[in-house]
């Protein structure tokens, strides 16, 4: 039974409950249960909130057993990455220097999960500050993707995208910068969504890069994403950079799933070098089978694509350096070196130091320079022209077509420790989604199929413009709806990183 | 200038306008890869862009504003129960002025 319940969609377990044929409480044990077994070997969590989860499920039930109306996700598991407050549980962000930090408030997102009934299992780990795209960035040591114990899940919000793929939680949040919820999505096929920028409240989101930071679902399918996407997001006065609309109609889009006489469009600036040609053969065939579903198929060139990585690689460490000052040890988190003779001054860089990884003061240094005076013209100012160019390349695409198609990431899960010190090459894992994050419009990841040579999850990525984050969910969930047709079965009934013969030992 | 290789003068600064006390292993290490990283996002310059408005935020924004209603603040309590030192209901923290 406990197994059944963990394979689940997230909509299924939500109509199951509703219609009293499983109760919320047995649903979050089942995936507790499940947590107990594997997550020793994936390390998809930093905290696991037994109790909170208990309490929350058991509350879902007794609103049922009143005969109150519950919401579409009314007692669904979840996996929240650990850069959303919680008031009742630690926030880290992977970081030593917030080890241990008790927020003194929920994120507007926490909160909105928290009313719809959503049991959220415990906090999921994450590139420090969300920077990186492995979870190998993390105080606390990496996750591992569930496909292959020895590979990256992804990241930043790898955590939270091994959690969904291992059916330790049927849904996850993330948050996506550069990349950190359709890259983790994709190396571990399962479906991740950017929302458009502002359509999701930053709230209570621990800030990296402020005008980029977009949180949003992860989930094993294109219906559950929506479902999610619908809880989670919509206007928050809390917010002043929230989108004052209604959310794009995602769940209706998803149920749809028709792209008969779609225009979609290939970006001919993301392909070739470079690119895994399992991952170029899998996105070829995705595109073959969308023209057969009936959509209209062209090549479009957004010339700026190019350049979208190094602008990124200025806006994003510049608004880090920024933001990040706030962590210097007077108020919250970890202080070093206070030992009655040395200033404040030197008592901040000394916690600063210790309390963050190699790839946090990499970023911070050089957000640092971008912006120093000399500098600032040509760095800073430059990116974001680049930033105007990359936006207009997006607006004359969406004239010609309805959605632009690319693959999601150039290459499958890589190795853990592969990148870890080589900072360019860990950068490229995130080619491909940078553009929607410079523009601010809406991109989804939704898996289809897997790279011959490896056998690992390959992501094909969906890009529509802003507010019409409905078009991505339509395109994904045709190709997903085809896929499974053809196969016969979800793509991810094929991981075999956790065979079931298999737990219950530890991988080293 | 920008496409000038950064010298390890230049991120020994760099780490102190950072805040951030770093050891000489650390920052030749730092070093090496600042400049690595510094030359690939230098392709920037590549880019036509004269006349070209700056972007600073993904969509168009103003001022939002809301009414000013006075809600209960966070009780002393709370806001000290997570500080790295506390005396008297405040923040204790390091001397902030020298001593000459």
């Amino acid at each position: 039974m406990d197994s059944e319940l963990t394979r689940m969609t997230a909509s299924g377990l939500a109509a199951a409950i509703a219609a009293g044929q499983v109760s919320a409480a047995e649903v979050t044990e089942a995936h507790l249960a499940r947590i107990d077994r594997v997550d020793p070997r994936v390390h998809a969590f930093l905290h696991i909130a037994a109790d909170g989860a208990r309490a929350a499920a058991r509350a879902v039930d007794e609103r049922r057993a009143a005969g109150a109306a519950l919401g579409p996700l009314a007692g669904v598991p979840l996996a929240l990455k650990d850069v959303f407050t919680t008031q009742d549980m630690p926030t880290t962000c992977g970081s030593r220097i917030l080890d241990g930090w008790l927020p003194p408030y929920d994120a507007t997102v926490t909160r909105r999960l928290r009313q719809a009934g959503v049991v959220v299992l415990g906090k999921t780990n994450m590139d420090e500050f969300a920077m990186g795209s492995s979870t190998e960035n993390s105080a606390f040591g990496p996750s591992r993707n569930p496909w292959d114990l020895s590979r990256v899940p992804g990241g930043s919000s790898g955590g939270s995208s091994a959690a969904v793929a291992a059916f330790e939680a049927p849904l996850g949040i993330g948050t996506d910068t550069g990349g950190s919820i359709r890259q983790p999505a994709a190396v571990c096929g399962v479906v991740g969504v950017k929302p458009t920028y502002g359509g999701s409240s930053r709230y209570g989101v621990v800030a990296f890069a402020s005008s980029l930071d977009s949180p949003g679902p992860l989930a094993r399918t294109v219906l559950d994403a929506a479902l999610l996407h619908e809880v989670m997001s919509g206007h928050d006065p809390l917010d002043a950079t929230s989108i004052d609309a209604p959310v794009p109609p995602v769940v209706a889009a998803a149920r749809q799933a028709d792209v008969s006489g779609l225009r979609i469009g290939v970006v001919t600036e993301l392909s070739g070098d470079g690119y895994q040609p399992g991952v170029l053969a899998r996105f070829g065939e995705a595109v073959e089978l969308l023209e057969s579903l009936g959509a209209k198929i062209v090549d479009v060139s957004c010339p700026h694509f190019s350049y979208a990585l190094p602008a990124y690689y200025l806006i994003a460490p510049s608004e880090c350096s920024s933001n990040l000052a706030r962590f210097d040890g007077m108020r919250y988190g970890l202080r070093v070196g206070d030992d009655g003779t040395r200033s404040a001054e030197e008592v901040m860089a000394l916690t600063r130091a210790e309390g963050f990884g190699a790839e946090v003061k990499r970023r911070i240094m050089l957000g640092t320079y971008a912006l120093s005076s000399g500098y600032y013209d040509a760095y800073y100012g430059k990116a974001q022209q680049v930033r105007t160019l990359i936006t207009r390349d997006f607006e004359a695409a969406f004239e010609q077509v309805d959605v632009l198609v690319s693959p999601t990431t150039p290459t499958t899960a890589f190795p853990i420790g592969e990148r870890a010190d080589d900072p360019l090459a860990m950068y490229l894992a995130d080619l491909c989604t940078i553009p929607s994050d410079l523009a601010g419009n809406a991109a989804l990841s939704v898996p289809c199929g897997l790279a011959p040579e490896d056998g690992l999850p390959v992501g094909l990525q969906i890009m529509a413009p802003v507010l019409a984050d409905d078009r991505c969910y339509r395109v994904a969930a045709a190709v997903e709806a085809a896929l499974e047709q053809r196969a016969g079965r979800p793509l991810l009934d094929a991981a075999a990183g956790l065979d079931e013969h298999s737990e219950g030992e530890r991988h080293d | 200038m920008a496409g000038m290789p950064i010298a390890r003068a230049d991120v020994a600064h760099l780490a102190r306008l950072s805040r951030l006390a770093l050891g000489d292993e650390e920052l030749d290490h730092l070093a090496g890869q600042l400049d690595q990283i510094i030359a690939a996002v230098d392709r920037v310059q590549e880019v036509a862009a004269e006349g070209i408005p700056p972007t600073s935020h993904a969509l168009p924004m103003t001022n939002v504003f809301r009414d000013d209603v006075v809600v209960p603040p966070l009780g002393a309590d709370q806001v000290l129960s997570q500080a790295p030192a506390v005396e008297r209901q405040r923040f204790r923290v390091p001397r902030i002025l020298s001593e000459d």
